[in-house]
């Protein structure tokens, strides 16, 4: 029987999979995907927990739009940051973007 | 045998879903890794279905795959350097090795956690009619909630704009 249980295992292992990413990657741009793995873990978690402990009250989900609307936000922002940088500094590495003045 | 499908759909969307992620934090070119995160999303969609979220599914599809997966791809080719090195590498100075020791600890723990707690259940079964339902919410209960996200994405729309075109243009 598949219950809450198993879609948390499957969220814990996006989360930590993206965990991983963002701590290791080089570019910026693999940075925000591992940024939006973790997202959807968590939009995972809040799905699941609105089925099994809350059916009738669907806080979950709404919950889950609003998480949606400011990671489709931030990967906007996000992406322009990153061409704004490339254009600049004609890079997209984030270990040599370590000086903060212009 | 309604359960036995259940179950097998289950662990199909959740293997493409972890499989495919980490494919997008191994694999070292980027277009590979963003084709691979709409893969994920495509895996995640169907672990909405299987939780009864419909809706919810089809706007996983649309948005994450129809535009943010899209937009990935496009930065990846704007932003591309030389050939030499593969574009989505991981960083030599960082210990990755550590670094994914940590994040399999990281779940062990979770799974300790989750294992122990004790989940209070619900019997009900689930709403049917998502839409209409969530819809009724968002426009009564979570009003202010939507409009704060409404001009939220408004704010990102124009901030996004001035900072790839610059102010001047």
């Amino acid at each position: 029987m598949i219950g809450l249980v198993h879609f948390l295992t499957v969220a814990a292992m996006v989360f930590a999979i993206g965990l991983y990413g963002v701590l290791t990657k080089r570019t910026i741009i693999g940075i925000l995907m591992s940024i939006e793995l973790m997202l959807n873990a968590v939009n995972i978690n809040l799905i699941a927990f609105s089925r099994f402990i809350t059916p009738e009250a669907l806080t979950g989900q709404i919950f889950a739009i609003f998480t949606i609307t400011v990671a489709a936000a931030e990967v906007a922002v996000g992406l322009a940051m990153v061409f704004r940088v490339y254009y600049d500094r004609n890079t997209v590495h984030a270990a040599r973007l370590d000086e903060m003045r212009w | 045998m309604n359960e036995l499908i259940y179950n097998v759909a289950f662990f199909i969307f959740a293997a493409i879903t972890v499989a495919a992620a980490i494919g997008v934090v191994t694999k070292s070119n980027l277009v590979h890794s963003a084709l691979l995160l709409a893969l994920c999303f495509i895996g995640v969609s169907g672990l909405y279905v299987l939780l009864q979220a419909d809706f919810l599914a089809a706007v996983q599809i649309l948005i994450y795959n129809g535009a943010i997966a899209i937009v990935f791809v496009l930065g990846t080719m704007l932003t591309r350097r030389s050939a030499r090195h593969g574009t989505n590498d991981t960083e030599v100075n960082i210990p990755s090795r550590l670094v994914s020791l940590v994040s399999g600890l990281f779940v062990i723990i979770t799974l300790g956690v989750i294992a122990t707690t004790p989940w209070r259940y619900s019997s009900i079964e689930a709403v049917q009619d998502t839409p209409a339902l969530l819809a009724q919410f968002i426009l009564t209960d979570y009003m202010v909630v939507m409009e704060v996200s409404a001009v939220l994405l408004l704010a990102a729309m124009i901030g996004a704009i001035v900072l790839a075109k610059g102010v001047e243009e």
